[in-house]
């Protein structure tokens, strides 16, 4: 299951398990990324709260985290090759993160409802 | 946003998908294909900009040479018709109330370029100080539209698509010609660091070149996102970041376009006291090691956590594979070679003073 924030991040949930990343959207809007700051593993991040940045040629996105809980994983091969984000940002997740509160999901939004919001923003 | 402005060109880029941001009080693409496409395009090949937000003036009258001299940092006594300088108008502190082209058209008439983000400023400042000199001075901006065709192949895409002949034009020198009964004025001239054209012309005569360059493919339509990264890493100043009200051209290492010889112009003395005593800061590049990446705003750090300045540009380089930055340094502190710190959001990352040209110009002298 995907759940999206309207930063435009988005976090992949396996059981207490969440992969977070940028939206597709997020990435064709940024344009070439060329650098991602990643916390270390271990850190703690806080729903709403910013855990890094992801920047693109022209400036520099903070990313906030979609969910509470500690950095068990960052995703390494960004650190040499950020461009991934823009080949797949769906499959190259940023940080994962081992989740402490589970009901902050019902506070994020699914696909449907997160394709109106883009679209929305759109216009 | 209060009114919003669209150049000529505005609904060619809507149609190509670029990305649109405000920018000077235009609507303007950002970026069509992408800003590393569009930036490599200029150096190895050729791209087209519409630049048509750039400001225009006009000023003729028997004391136009005299009155430009008071305005402008540069020399334009005795330029001959045809060439093209580059300088600054400062106010009386020194600082910078824009910088620009001027254009000598004939005796006594010149035609000067300025900065989008400052045609009303501008427009007040050249009239406000034209008290007491016989000057005729005409607002073109609404009018005149602009292309930048810029790269290597640009000369051969000036003759060959748009058929207008260059090949002869010496780098910061115009031409004015007709082309099906229009006129235009076209100049050696632009702000990526490569060989290149800037035409202006009026709306339809610019609408046509546009379709016609892009319709031929010889010419990929770049934005202003890779205008700013190509200007930045040939150490070309942007309003606003390297240049502004309190910011003077000695600070920002122009020099060479104040002419402090001069007898008379707006800003003289504070500029020159400015070189006598020396000046407390200084724009230096800074190339840093680690591959995050200095923004404009950023401070500049010593080892011991003292600020002694601040980013002005920062990108990660296209044409230099390095995190790399202008910024206004302390003097003390802006010897090439000296180690610094950027802080970066909550770290500090080192950083060697360096020129702030980053890459080589490569102009058709």
């Amino acid at each position: 299951m995907i759940y999206y924030s309207k930063t435009h991040e988005y976090a992949r949930v396996e059981g207490n398990t969440a992969y977070i990343g940028i939206s597709d959207y997020a990435q064709k809007a940024l344009g070439n990324v060329v650098y991602v700051d990643m916390p270390e593993q271990g850190d703690d991040v806080a729903a709403g709260e910013e855990f890094g940045a992801v920047e693109s040629v022209k400036a520099a996105s903070d990313l906030f985290s979609p969910v509470s809980g500690a950095v068990v994983n960052i995703n390494e091969a960004l650190i040499d090759n950020p461009r991934l984000i823009n080949e797949d940002a769906m499959t190259n997740w940023i940080i994962e993160v081992d989740m402490t509160d589970l009901s902050e999901l019902d506070g994020l939004m699914d696909e449907e409802a997160y394709a109106n919001f883009c679209s929305a923003e759109k216009h | 946003m209060e009114n919003i402005k669209e150049t000529c060109l505005h609904s060619r880029h809507l149609a190509l998908g670029a990305q649109m941001t405000p920018f000077g009080g235009f609507d303007m693409p950002i970026q069509y294909s992408g800003i590393v496409e569009e930036h490599e395009a200029v150096r190895n090949a050729c791209g087209v900009f519409d630049v048509s937000h750039m400001g225009e003036v006009n000023i003729s009258g028997n004391d136009a040479e005299k009155y430009v001299n008071h305005i402008f940092t540069n020399d334009v006594t005795g330029l001959p018709t045809g060439k093209i300088l580059y300088g600054m108008m400062c106010n009386p502190e020194g600082g910078v109330v824009d910088d620009l082209l001027v254009y000598k058209r004939g005796d006594n008439n010149f035609f000067l370029v300025i900065n989008a983000a400052n045609i009303d400023k501008d427009m007040a400042w050249i009239m406000e100080h034209s008290d007491g000199y016989n000057v005729e001075i005409i607002p073109l901006s609404d009018e005149l539209s602009q292309l930048a065709v810029q790269g290597p192949e640009s000369e051969a895409v000036m003759e060959q698509v748009l058929g207008i002949t260059c090949a002869d034009l010496q780098f910061y020198t115009f031409r004015e010609a007709t082309l099906d009964g229009n006129h235009i004025l076209v100049s050696r001239t632009g702000y990526t660091g490569e060989d290149g054209f800037e035409i202006y012309a009026d709306n339809a005569t610019i609408r046509n070149m546009w379709d016609t360059l892009i319709e031929s493919g010889r010419a990929l339509p770049c934005g202003l996102g890779c205008r700013d990264t190509l200007r930045f890493e040939v150490g070309l100043p942007l309003y606003g970041d390297e240049l502004s009200e309190t910011i003077s051209p000695l600070e920002a290492g122009l020099g060479i376009f104040v002419k402090l010889d001069k007898p008379e112009f707006i800003g003289r003395e504070a500029l020159a006291a400015q070189k006598a005593d020396g000046v407390k800061r200084k724009l230096v590049g800074l190339e840093m090691a680690d591959k995050a990446i200095p923004r404009h705003g950023y401070e500049v750090v010593t080892d011991d956590g003292i600020v002694v300045g601040t980013v002005t540009t920062g990108y990660r380089g296209i044409s230099v594979d390095k995190s790399i930055a202008a910024a206004l340094v302390e003097t003390p502190y802006a010897e090439k070679g000296n180690n610094l710190n950027i802080r970066i959001r909550r770290k500090t990352f080192p950083a060697t003073v360096t020129a702030k040209k980053f890459y080589k110009k490569s102009y058709k002298k």
